[in-house]
């Protein structure tokens, strides 16, 4: 029995639109379309797809926060819309963009009521507590107000109470968005360690390549809806073609850049647009720019998922 | 209930940071409700008596209701404000908890300050209790119809709000009943016409608030067309109602469940 069965998923959204003063057309949109796939006990998979493609609609149905339109969900053995508070107690969910802690209170206090919610033995929260938010760096943060800390400080309290009660699926969506570097870092390692001592599911929606790199051994691509891709995704298969960006800002506009090794793609004004393999260091690219040209400033984009989703569209064509 | 204090405890300590504003409120909330109950007095400067009740037994009356809305509005602080938990996504976080979601949506935001409101109703009414003559029954029926008022109130909140799974601006028109039927209760219903106080006893049975079981503790039996024992029936007219208000919630989250975004 997989821990994660979804069969023929389907969720169809009406939206109602005026069309004259008193008439409306009902245009009913497909979010999700006949999906499949299953996911074992301590897997951890990469849910992804462009924006709108459907991967937040998947998430919800398979917390319980949306009902399906057709199809058959089980989460740890329970249909999520019929059974969603007993299925809470189960599972952690993380929305990049949203807070589940207290504005005004102290990450403890954050901590201390959602334990009580979930009815946790103090043993095992204090447990819990002292590992996560030793190895997730948040001691000396467990006082300081929630709207005190920096975005990455917050994601790892968003994290930390994801986990307090043990669940057996963490849904992820977009856990380093807006992280720095270091931040990004420490929570793949975080999350590798979490799967690996407790062998807990992971399942997450990203747009960042270095996240599925890091944390993947399998990529389950949705497009439009629809079921696009389901396997290992290899570094090979990610990379192959896929380019790192350099965007330079110049002291003032001039020609395209030349330089060994990358391929000026944009100029605008003093901003230029350098690709480069993503395989390939970055530093011998910079260091020529830097000793070639007036540099005001630069800045470094790693590929991203619609890189590796174009990427895949070829290789099957 | 543990769930309940708990997350209306982080409200709690939230406001309690603002030590200041919390008195400012909570006393400001007190006097506004106070001055209400002073222009019923100067009515009474000027006429003997109102539908033929005179002033203590409106400020039975007054108190009555007073305390069930303010019991009730302090218990519902946040199911006003559910329009705001769908547009922010709030409601989502509460979805995936395992506390069940009207104990989250009522204790979001939990306004402590409301308790002036409720000492203003409870100073009203102790005042209009120091003139009656007490029964057993009397005092029963005076905590019945407490509890029964405020199970009214508390359900006619979470009803009227229900309606913001469907359009999320639906906050002001709930009003009308909920803040309208305590207005209209604090005084004698045999000043309103027919057609209304019916309204107020079998469509929203605000009428059950205090009205009916008052009249039973003031000996005023005679004031109503319904038979005194109408004034027992408001722990069936609180169950009916919540039985109404427990179906259009559940239909109003799987409405929700079925259209977010």
């Amino acid at each position: 029995m997989s821990l994660i069965e979804v069969r023929d998923l389907r969720r169809d959204f009406v939206v109602r639109r005026r069309t004259g003063r008193f008439s409306r057309t009902r245009d009913v949109v497909t979010a999700v379309r006949d999906v499949s796939f299953s996911v074992e006990a301590g897997e951890m998979v990469g849910y992804i797809g462009p924006n709108g493609a459907g991967k937040s609609t998947t998430i919800k149905m398979l917390t319980g926060i949306l009902v399906p339109t057709s199809g058959h969900v089980e989460v740890a053995g329970v249909d999520p819309s019929r059974h969603r508070t007993a299925l809470a107690r189960r599972i952690g969910v993380v929305f990049g963009q949203r807070s589940s802690l207290w504005w005004d209170l102290p990450l403890r206090d954050s901590f201390d009521l959602l334990a009580r919610l979930h009815d946790l033995p103090r043993a095992r929260y204090r447990e819990n507590l002292g590992r996560f938010a030793d190895l997730l760096d948040l001691t000396a943060l467990l006082d300081t107000p929630v709207r005190q800390l920096s975005l990455g400080q917050r994601m790892r309290g968003e994290i930390t109470a994801a986990l307090l009660h043990d669940p057996d699926v963490l849904y992820l969506d977009e856990p380093t968005i807006g992280l720095d570097v270091v931040s990004k870092a420490r929570l793949r390692a975080f999350l590798r360690e979490l799967n690996a001592e407790r062998g807990t599911t992971l399942l997450l929606t990203t747009h960042d390549l270095g996240d599925i790199e890091a944390l993947c051994d399998r990529v389950v691509l949705i497009d439009h809806g629809s079921l696009a891709f389901d396997g290992p995704l290899t570094s090979v298969q990610a990379l192959a073609g896929a380019t790192r960006t350099l965007v330079v800002d110049l002291a003032e506009p001039g020609p395209p850049i030349d330089v060994p090794g990358a391929r000026t793609t944009r100029v605008d004004g003093p901003r230029q647009w350098l690709s480069f393999p993503a395989d390939a260091s970055a530093a011998p690219v910079i260091a020529a720019v830097a000793a070639g040209y007036a540099v005001a400033d630069l800045s470094l984009q790693e590929p991203d998922v619609e890189q590796v989703i174009a990427r895949l569209y070829e290789g099957r064509g | 209930m543990r769930a309940y204090a708990g997350l209306a405890g982080v409200w709690v300590r939230a406001s309690w940071t603002y030590r200041t504003s919390f008195w400012l409120l909570l006393a400001s909330s007190f006097a506004m409700n106070a001055i209400e109950f002073v222009s019923v007095l100067f009515v009474f400067a000027n006429v003997p008596d109102l539908g033929g009740f005179g002033l203590r037994e409106v400020a039975f009356l007054y108190g009555t209701t007073g305390v069930s809305m303010a019991v009730a509005n302090l218990l519902v602080s946040g199911v006003e404000d559910l329009g705001r938990a769908i547009r922010t996504g709030t409601l989502d976080q509460m979805l995936v908890r395992p506390v069940p979601l009207l104990v989250q949506v009522c204790t979001e935001r939990f306004a402590l300050r409301r308790v002036g409101r409720l000492l203003q109703a409870v100073a009203v009414l102790m005042w209009a209790c120091w003139w009656l003559t007490w029964t057993p029954l009397t005092v029963g029926l005076t905590v019945l119809t407490l509890v029964c008022g405020s199970v009214l109130f508390f359900c006619l909140f979470v009803l009227v709000s229900s309606l913001q799974f469907w359009t999320t601006d639906a906050a002001e028109a709930a009003n009308a009943f909920t803040y309208g039927g305590n207005t209209l209760t604090q005084y004698p219903l045999t000043i309103y016409p027919g057609g209304l106080v019916k309204a107020l006893t079998f469509v929203v049975p605000v009428a059950f608030v205090n009205w009916y079981p008052s009249l039973l503790v003031l000996g005023r039996t005679d004031a109503s067309d319904l038979p005194g024992w109408a004034g027992y029936l408001s722990p069936v007219a609180a169950a009916g109602l919540a039985l109404v208000t427990g179906i259009v919630w559940r239909a109003g989250v799987r409405h929700y469940r079925s259209t977010g975004s």
